[in-house]
This record gives C-alpha cells, structure tokens and sequence, in this order.
C-alpha cells in the first residue's frame, strides 16, 4: 500500500467564509427561534394576529435551550439577529464574488449538463443509499447530489432566506415594495423566513451525516488546512495485479 | 468499524462540546452591556444602509379597504387609567390639549377639534408589532410635517419627542418615543385621530397618536400629549430616545 495521496480541497478563502458562515447561521437560528417565540404563530398574506388563523402555532414557543439568548429577551435577541445577519450577508457576498472571479463556483459546484441526465442521478441516489464511503479519484471531486445541495443552499435558500427576512423590515418595504408582491406579503414572508430556517436545518442534518460518512476527521481537517487525504479503495481490491 | 464509531464519537463529543460552550459564552456575553452595545453596530449599519436606499423618500405600501385587519390588536398600554386622563375620557377629550414646545418659534397648544380642522391625510397601511404580528388599519390624521412648520423650528432642531399620557405597565416611567426630522416630515407620518372611520378609542390611544409608517409598532406612540422638538435624546427617560429603547430596543425600528 503506497502513501495516500494527499490534495489541496479548500481555499483559504472557502475554508474562512465556510466556517464564519458555520456560527453566524447557527447563532441567527438560535435568535431567530427567540424571536420566533414573541409571537410563535404564522400566517400566511399580509397581515396576520391573534385574530386571524395561523397555520403553524407552537404554544409556548420553542425551548430556552434552543433561543438565545436562552432566557426570554427579545430585544437582545434582536441585536444578535441584526448584528449576524449583516456578518452573514457581507461574508456571503465575498465568498460568492471570489468564487465566481476565480471559477471554483462554476468549475467544482454547478453541475455538469452530463451529470443531471436521470440514469446518472439514480446512480448516486442508489449510492448514497448505501451510505459507502467513496474512494479513489471520485472522492476528489463533488458528486452531483453534493453539487445540486450545495447549489441550493447557496443560490436558493440563503438568498431566500434574506430576502424574506428583508421583506419584514417596515423600512425595507418602502424601499423595495415588490419584495411584497414576490413573497405574497409581510406574513407570508415570516412563514417563508422560517420554512427557509427549516431547510437549512434540514441541510445541515445531511452535511453533518455525510461528513461522518465520509470520514469525520479528514473532512473536518481539510475544511480547516485545506488538505484532504484521498481515501484508498478498499485493500482487496487493492491486492489484485 | 471501529475506527469509523471512534471518529464519530469524537465528532458528536467535538460539536457537544462546542456547543456547549458556545451556549456559555453566548448568555453572560447577551448580560454584558458593552457587547449589547457592540451589537447595536448591526442597527447603525440598518439605519445607514436603509436611509441611504430611501431615496425621495418613499411612501410605506398602502392597502385597500378589503386589506383591513377584522380586529386591529391593541398592544401596550390598553388604557392609562391615570387620574388625569380619566378626566380625558369623562370630557370625551374637550378639555384635553396637545401642546408643541421645546425648540420652536411659536409654541402651540391645540385641542382636537383644532387638530380635527386641520387638513388631514387617510390611509391604509400595515402596523407590525416588534413581536412579529401585522395589522392592516385605516388611519386618519393631521401631517405632522405642516404642523411642524406651523410652529417654526429653530436651527439646532433634530428630534421629535413624544410624551405620552401612559406609565407603561403601571410603573414609574411615562411612556415616551422620538423621531428624527426625516421621519417627521415624511408625508404618510401622521397626529392620527381616527382609526377605520371611528375617532380612536382608548385601547388604541384616544384622543391622538403617532402614525410612522416605515418603522414598528412601538414608534406608533398612543395617548400623545405633547411634542417636543429637542436637539439631543439624553436627559429623557433613561436617554436612549423611547420607553422601549430604554430597556434594549432599537430607537431605529425600521426592522
């Protein structure tokens, strides 16, 4: 068995933007679930009360393990969730303006036209079924599942995410009063803001299960050095002449 | 196999502790005064971004009647019940005044059949409370903007405040709120007497309260009594330019 080859995956770039994206997603969660839980009820349309029909009410809100802060306070979780979500979006913007100048966007995270053709999906949808740890030179690049979620997370649920959280903002309305029209409304907006949290929670489920698949500690180093060790094919196979 | 339950422990060991310390650190740090403060960098960023963006100063969107809320909530205060201000509700507001002072050349005190005179602007906007929820409601009211330049601002001008008839809760502390001449000239920015056709009632103000359309409910100050126009915010309440911002709330609540 020879030295296992070694590559570099992530740019310093990528690997910075990766994990400042990591805490500010997490700590917007946690003040978005506080401040979810002043009125933890969801409407959908413009305007919605406690004397209108919500279509998602959670009595009593989410768990003070889960808010932050963990004790009932709205206005710091306010200062929290404003202040990280101007982090978010200004790392953001420099993550996506780097990463399209220099073509990793296009190179490594969108998929190939060859790559969406059905039988080829059905291939990977069987092989992650099986939970198998990917070796060899396929282990280099993204698989295309990999690619389609990481496409929309990036171009789909955060801009999503933002532009529904905008759209809540009195101010913003006056500035861009067609973020009503698109979204269907300040309420329905809040209910899409928080269908959009969900998802992402959804995401990072799988990110974090895939990692493990994948092999934890290889993963987690590479997204912190960059370098990220090939895994070996299986040794019997390895054996053969 | 092993291997693989090893790392995985590691991991799920890894992020627990991370977790949990994270989850420390981030409740003393939400304690702490000083990293409130820094925090409240995201409002200045807000308010920076959202002003400059308010290009002509656009209006707040506008509904039509059959965007109404059924029941419009009301919030905060419901009634000050003060010994004052049932003599409001006895008199049904005739012996209420609303007095303009502070910075201005000619200081005024105007009852609400002087308000109800005045030239006056309807419209149907959304109320969104800080907690999440919306109302759409029909307002009617005096531009507090020709007001303004009735009275005659002098040059260090800058601030609004506005007294209110309340103590928030029944506590010390009178409610209060401000806003800077931008949002005091601003056309939909209304002494608004009336709500869906009906002069106010009690629980939502009566006789008079704000209308700021482009930020929270809690700008929306009810039970007004009297507007000061000021140069600074400090010396009022606990200095931060309203009840709420007193006690950790954004005085720009244009989100």
């Amino acid at each position: 068995m020879g030295m296992p080859e070694i590559v570099y995956r992530h740019t310093r770039i990528v690997r910075i933007a990766h994990w400042i994206n990591a805490l500010c997603f997490l700590l917007l969660l946690m003040s978005g679930l506080q401040i979810f839980n002043a009125h933890p009820a969801l409407y959908w349309g413009q305007s919605g009360n406690n004397f209108d029909e919500p279509w998602l009410s959670i009595p009593g809100g989410f768990p003070g393990l889960l808010t932050l802060p963990s004790f009932r306070d709205l206005a710091t979780g306010r200062n929290w969730h404003f202040f990280l979500a101007w982090a978010l979006v200004i790392n953001g913007a420099f993550y996506l303006g780097f990463n399209l100048i220099n073509h990793h966007i296009q190179r490594d995270i969108l998929p190939k036209t060859r790559e969406l053709e059905p039988g080829h999906l059905w291939e990977e949808v069987v092989h992650h079924a099986q939970f198998k740890r990917v070796t060899g030179p396929a282990a280099k690049s993204y698989n295309t599942l990999q690619k389609l979620a990481y496409v929309a997370v990036i171009f789909v649920l955060f801009p999503l995410i933002v532009l529904t959280g905008l759209t809540m903002s009195p101010g913003f309305n006056a500035i861009a009063p067609f973020l009503l029209d698109l979204f269907g409304g300040r309420q329905s907006a809040r209910s899409l803001h928080f269908i959009a949290a969900n998802l992402l929670v959804a995401f990072l489920v799988i990110h974090l299960v895939e990692v493990v698949v994948a092999g934890a500690w290889n993963e987690v180093r590479s997204m912190i050095t960059g370098r990220f060790t090939v895994p070996s094919p299986p040794a019997i196979a390895e054996d053969k002449p | 196999m092993k291997d693989f339950l090893t790392r995985r422990k590691l991991l799920v060991g890894g992020a627990a502790t991370l977790g949990g310390l994270s989850l420390a650190g981030c409740d003393p740090l939400s304690r702490s005064p000083e990293f409130r403060t820094f925090l409240r960098n995201g409002e200045t960023l807000t308010q920076s971004a959202q002003r400059a963006l308010m290009i002509g100063q656009p209006l707040a969107r506008e509904f039509s009647e059959r965007d109404i809320s059924r029941v419009f909530k009301a919030n905060g205060t419901k009634d000050p019940a003060t010994a004052e201000y049932n003599t409001f509700v006895a008199s049904a507001f005739s012996n209420w005044r609303l007095r303009i002072d502070g910075l201005v050349d000619r200081p005024q005190s105007l009852s609400l059949a002087d308000l109800r005179a005045l030239p006056s602007r309807t419209q149907i906007t959304r109320h969104d409370c800080v907690e999440g929820w919306s109302a759409i409601g029909k307002w009617q009211g005096a531009q507090l903007g020709p007001l303004l330049q009735t009275v005659g601002l002098k040059a260090n001008a800058r601030f609004a405040i506005l007294h209110c008839a309340d103590n928030y809760g029944g506590g010390q502390d009178a409610y209060y709120e401000s806003i800077d001449l931008i949002d005091a000239f601003h056309p939909q920015t209304l002494l608004a007497y009336n709500l869906n056709g009906q002069p106010l009632e009690v629980s939502h103000g009566a006789p008079l309260r704000l209308r700021v359309e482009r930020q929270l409910g809690y700008k929306q100050a009810k039970y007004l009594m009297r507007i000061e126009i000021v140069e600074r915010l400090d010396g009022f309440g606990r200095g931060k330019g309203g009840y709420w911002e007193d006690r950790g709330y954004e005085w720009y609540a244009g989100i």
